[in-house]
């Protein structure tokens, strides 16, 4: 069985024989309960013919494919309704269980495969390896965590893992003739049972990297435009994560003419919204973070944006102000702006903005602007990933 | 990979008699194997053929496959390939009450590929032996020419779905028809009386009965004519040579005619390019009879299993299994479930004699409800069905308002709410039409690209594209041009139809309120302005201009 690389490297002697290049980076999302959620990181590849479209030329906006469907009903009738965002679930509340510290599972998994992507893009791809990873001094962190457990004694019982473990010595013991009947009363409890959560030290992990990952999720952003912004977001994660081996923290804000924080890269990647665009929200939102939770002392700070390069804010002074402010810590800014196909070759406000405001040159070893197309593909979005982080 | 135990072959060997007591035909000879789940997938992005050729986009949809395997692990019962013997591929871990259900289910699939017509170009080809030569060649041709080999499969792929599979299983159908020129008698009648000289219908009549009156006779027909049109001949000439259409479709006009594969040294292409095109002729029925053949199959697996005392006991387990693969779901189109009731439908139909004049003339419900003539012709009628149609025939013959309301079908609509950000599903018909042609416009239809002869001129290979009211795939143009123009070895011209869409401003875009659509507005069908447009590519460079 041929190997992710061979395909690659197959892929990259097609540039040499004068053909575009037909692999791409294909992402497989599983969603898991409470935000922790797999994705697995897969080759995809499209085989080319003439087909028809299927561009409901009939249809009215907003609506979608017609498809089959059964049961009761009248012509009109509404049958059922599904949500265009993802219930949002905040961290906790999925009810008992495993609390926070969980080892293994959700993002784990996510960087597991992103480290291989990284490696890849890297390799394959052959982006840069990062100049200088930063002045700032390594720093070893300690978390206390109530995650681990301990039969006899400990901080915090445990009641449900207890109660479970009562069960089990229970039958063991013959006690418990019929399972569809139990008695708790009668339960034999040995002091071995009592399982109690225990503080321990968790990671021990040297942070170096904080990376902000911005997106623009206005109405304007809607179908190829997401989807270039996101992958070239998921590549330069991957990248980073493997330039620093693994040490990377990542927040993810989303906006429109408001900024939100979410928790997890699925929701960052998932989101969709109508509404207008303030840019600024969500600069001003990542500054506000790193002076509340002072990261600027500990860590390297990137700071990614994603954008169609619309914004209500047609001058930019708030957006400039805030990122000017931004530039005092920050290891690099890179701004993508992904053009609608429709938009020509006009400049976009933000990229006039931008322009104009004289800080692309005047700071041009921390803020990089990368425009491009809808409709790139991969290794045009790689070539973007070089000239933002060159 | 191995055959399954003499047990189980014993269980499949009995379903085969009770199948064949029900009128099923199917060869004796059947193989059957055991394959783990990774097996399938390894099977899978080769169409579950063993032997095909190694290419490097079946490896790809491996990778693939595994990944989705990890998120969504799945277990299928069967498969089924259309060979010699036919062979099928089963899991290891199911109990025999539940092999027989998937035995009727796979004996249901091999009758269907071995009685249904559209097959026939099929049924004398031993696939697993010529796609393992196949497969040899490609190989050895991989030794001496490199990545090329693989360039020109990718390529040949490119153009495997404009293969002229109707022409050739007419050929298998009727031996010997052979094509006929356009007859001086059907230009006269058809093209030149009615579209030339526009003759009222009083004339075309008497010409009519002056032909038929000749035809006992010794007179020449057409003495009379030139006579009367003395530039009838010239036209008619002329009529033979326009004939652009060719007979070939695009590959094999490709193998014949590209002046690049005539070149000693690229003679090999042609072989790759056969290799591609007659894989993808075998494959072409499988794509036209998906909802015939899954439906087939589900009829017969719950038909003979509910009659075979091997049921007893697990009646309530069969049922699960069968709802779990056979019910209509609430939104959403399940062929196994459509074909199913609509073979069911058919027999009870044909049983009360409905598909009659005097069952269609009548007009009040009650009388339809009660039309019952007691034909019980509907095994049989079946068994026809699954012999002479496919999807599109099947659908558009079948589905009628007494199946729709029998099952209480609809087409369901999905819009978006924008007060409440859902998407709302709705009923938008249950007309017997609306539905046809929701389930229509889900089945496979290739563009009809041919080569315009006329036009193919000066080493251009000028290709042109009927017009069905859909445009072509922009984002897939170029690279299947490219390809095209590597085996063709000249300048490719493509004519095509794009609709001509207003030019929309960005500020419109953003105005715009539903993000997770990716359409722009339009204008109702009727007003869209469709203009005919022209790809042209050379040195691997398109452009593209209005006609």
């Amino acid at each position: 069985m041929i190997t992710l690389d061979e395909l690659l490297e197959r892929d990259r002697r097609r540039e040499e024989d004068g053909f575009k290049r037909k692999i791409r980076i294909g992402r497989i999302v599983k969603p898991g309960s409470g935000g922790k959620d797999k994705i697995i990181i897969v080759p995809t590849t499209v085989e080319e013919k003439f087909v028809h479209d299927d561009i409901g030329l009939d249809q009215d906006p907003g609506e979608g494919e017609p498809t089959g469907g059964t049961g009761e009903g009248e012509e009109g009738d509404i049958i059922g309704e599904q949500p265009v965002r993802p219930e949002e679930s905040e961290d906790g509340e999925e009810g008992s269980g495993e609390g926070p510290g969980e080892g293994e599972g959700g993002e784990h998994e996510l960087e597991s495969n992103a480290y291989e992507l990284g490696k890849v893009l890297s390799q394959d791809f052959q982006l840069p390896n990062l100049q200088d990873k930063g002045k700032k001094r390594t720093l070893a962190r300690y978390v206390y965590d109530l995650t681990d457990k301990n039969k006899g004694v400990g901080q915090i019982l445990d009641k449900k893992a207890t109660l479970k473990q009562i069960v089990g010595t229970n039958i063991t013991l013959g006690n418990i003739p019929d399972v569809n009947d139990i008695d708790p009363s009668k339960f034999i409890i040995s002091p071995q049972d009592l399982i109690y959560r225990i503080l321990s030290r968790e990671k021990d992990y040297e942070s170096q990297a904080l990376v902000f990952f911005l997106r623009d999720y206005s109405g304007s952003m809607g179908g190829k435009v997401t989807q270039a912004v996101v992958s070239q977001h998921v590549m330069l994660y991957s990248w980073l994560l493997y330039q620093y081996d693994k040490q990377v923290e990542t927040r993810f804000i989303l906006h429109d003419t408001e900024a939100k924080e979410v928790s997890d890269f699925y929701k960052y990647y998932s989101y969709k919204v109508a509404g207008g665009t303030k840019v600024f929200t969500a600069f001003k939102m990542v500054n506000d973070i790193v002076e509340r939770e002072n990261l600027a002392r500990d860590y390297n700070i990137y700071v990614f944006h994603g954008t169609d390069g619309d914004d209500w804010d047609k001058e930019g002074k708030q957006t400039i102000a805030e990122i000017e402010k931004m530039l005092n810590y920050v290891s690099r800014i890179g701004v993508s702006i992904v053009e609608h196909s429709y938009v020509g070759s006009k400049q976009t406000e933000v990229e006039k903005y931008l322009k104009s405001s004289g800080i692309l040159n005047k700071y041009n070893n921390l803020i990089k602007l990368d425009v491009m197309a809808e409709d790139a593909d991969d290794s045009r979005i790689i070539q973007g990933i070089k000239r933002l982080i060159s | 990979m191995e055959l399954v135990s003499q047990h189980v072959k014993g269980i499949m060997e009995e379903c085969k008699l009770r199948a064949r007591d029900q009128g099923l035909k199917f060869d004796d000879e059947t193989l059957e194997y055991i394959v783990t789940n990774r097996d399938m997938i390894e099977l899978s992005p080769k169409v579950m053929i063993p032997t095909l050729y190694d290419y490097w986009v079946h490896d790809v949809r491996v990778l693939s496959g595994k990944g989705m395997y990890e998120a969504y692990p799945s277990n299928p019962y069967e498969t089924v390939i259309n060979t010699r013997p036919a062979i099928s591929f089963y899991n290891d871990n199911n109990p025999d009450w539940l092999n027989v259900m998937i035995f009727y289910h796979v004996l249901g699939h091999i009758d269907f590929f071995q009685n249904n017509l559209f097959y026939k170009n099929t049924w004398d080809i031993d696939l697993t032996g010529q796609a393992l030569s196949d497969k040899r060649m490609i190989a050895q041709l991989r030794s001496e020419k490199g990545r090329w080999v693989d360039y020109v499969i990718e390529f040949s792929r490119g153009i495997d779905n404009l293969v002229g599979y109707q022409r050739e299983l007419n050929q298998y159908i009727m031996k010997d028809a052979t094509r006929q020129k356009l007859s001086k008698i059907d230009f006269y009648f058809d093209i030149f009386l009615q579209k030339i000289k526009n003759v009222s219908h009083n004339e075309y009549l008497k010409e009519i009965t002056r032909y038929n009156a000749i035809m006992n006779g010794n007179e020449d027909f057409f003495d009379q004519v030139i006579g009367k049109y003395p530039e009838f001949e010239v036209l008619y000439k002329k009529e033979l040579a326009v004939k652009v259409k060719s007979d070939q479709d695009v590959m094999e006009y490709i193998i014949r005619f590209s002046p690049f594969l005539k070149e000693e040294e690229n003679e090999w292409i042609k072989s790759v390019i056969q290799i591609v095109r007659n894989t993808s002729l075998y494959f072409q029925p499988q794509i036209r009879t998906k909802i015939m053949n899954e439906g087939w199959a589900s009829y017969w697996h719950e038909y003979l299993f509910m009659r075979d005392d091997r049921i007893s006991g697990h009646e309530a387990d069969f049922a699960k299994v069968n709802a779990a693969v056979t019910s209509m779901p609430k939104v959403g189109l399940n062929p196994y479930a459509l074909g199913l009731r609509l073979f069911q439908h058919i027999k009870d139909m044909e049983d009360k004699g409905c598909y009659s004049f005097d069952y269609m003339f009548l007009k009040d419900e009650v009388g339809k409800k009660k039309y019952n003539q007691h034909k019980n012709s509907g095994p049989e009628f079946i068994l026809k069905t699954r012999e002479n149609f496919v999807d599109f025939t099947f659908i558009n013959t079948f589905i009628d308002q007494e199946f729709i309301d029998r099952h209480n079908l609809f087409v369901a609509g999905k819009r978006f709410n924008n007060s409440r950000m859902t998407w709302e599903f709705f009923i938008k018909s249950k007309n017997v039409e609306d539905y046809k042609k929701m389930v229509i416009d889900t089945l496979y239809h290739p563009p009809e690209i041919f080569v315009d002869k006329a036009l193919s001129k000066k080493g251009i290979l000028y290709l042109n594209h009927k017009f069905e009211n859909k445009p072509l795939k922009m984002d897939f143009i170029e690279n299947t041009m490219v390809g095209i123009e590597y085996l063709w070895g000249g300048p490719v011209h493509l004519e095509t139809s794009e609709p001509m869409i207003s030019g929309k401003t960005a500020a419109d875009y953003a105005n715009f309120w539903d993000p997770s659509s990716q359409k722009i507005e339009r204008k109702s069908l009727e007003n869209i302005k469709w203009k005919r447009m022209l790809y042209v590519m050379e040195n691997r460079k398109l452009h593209k201009r209005e006609l």
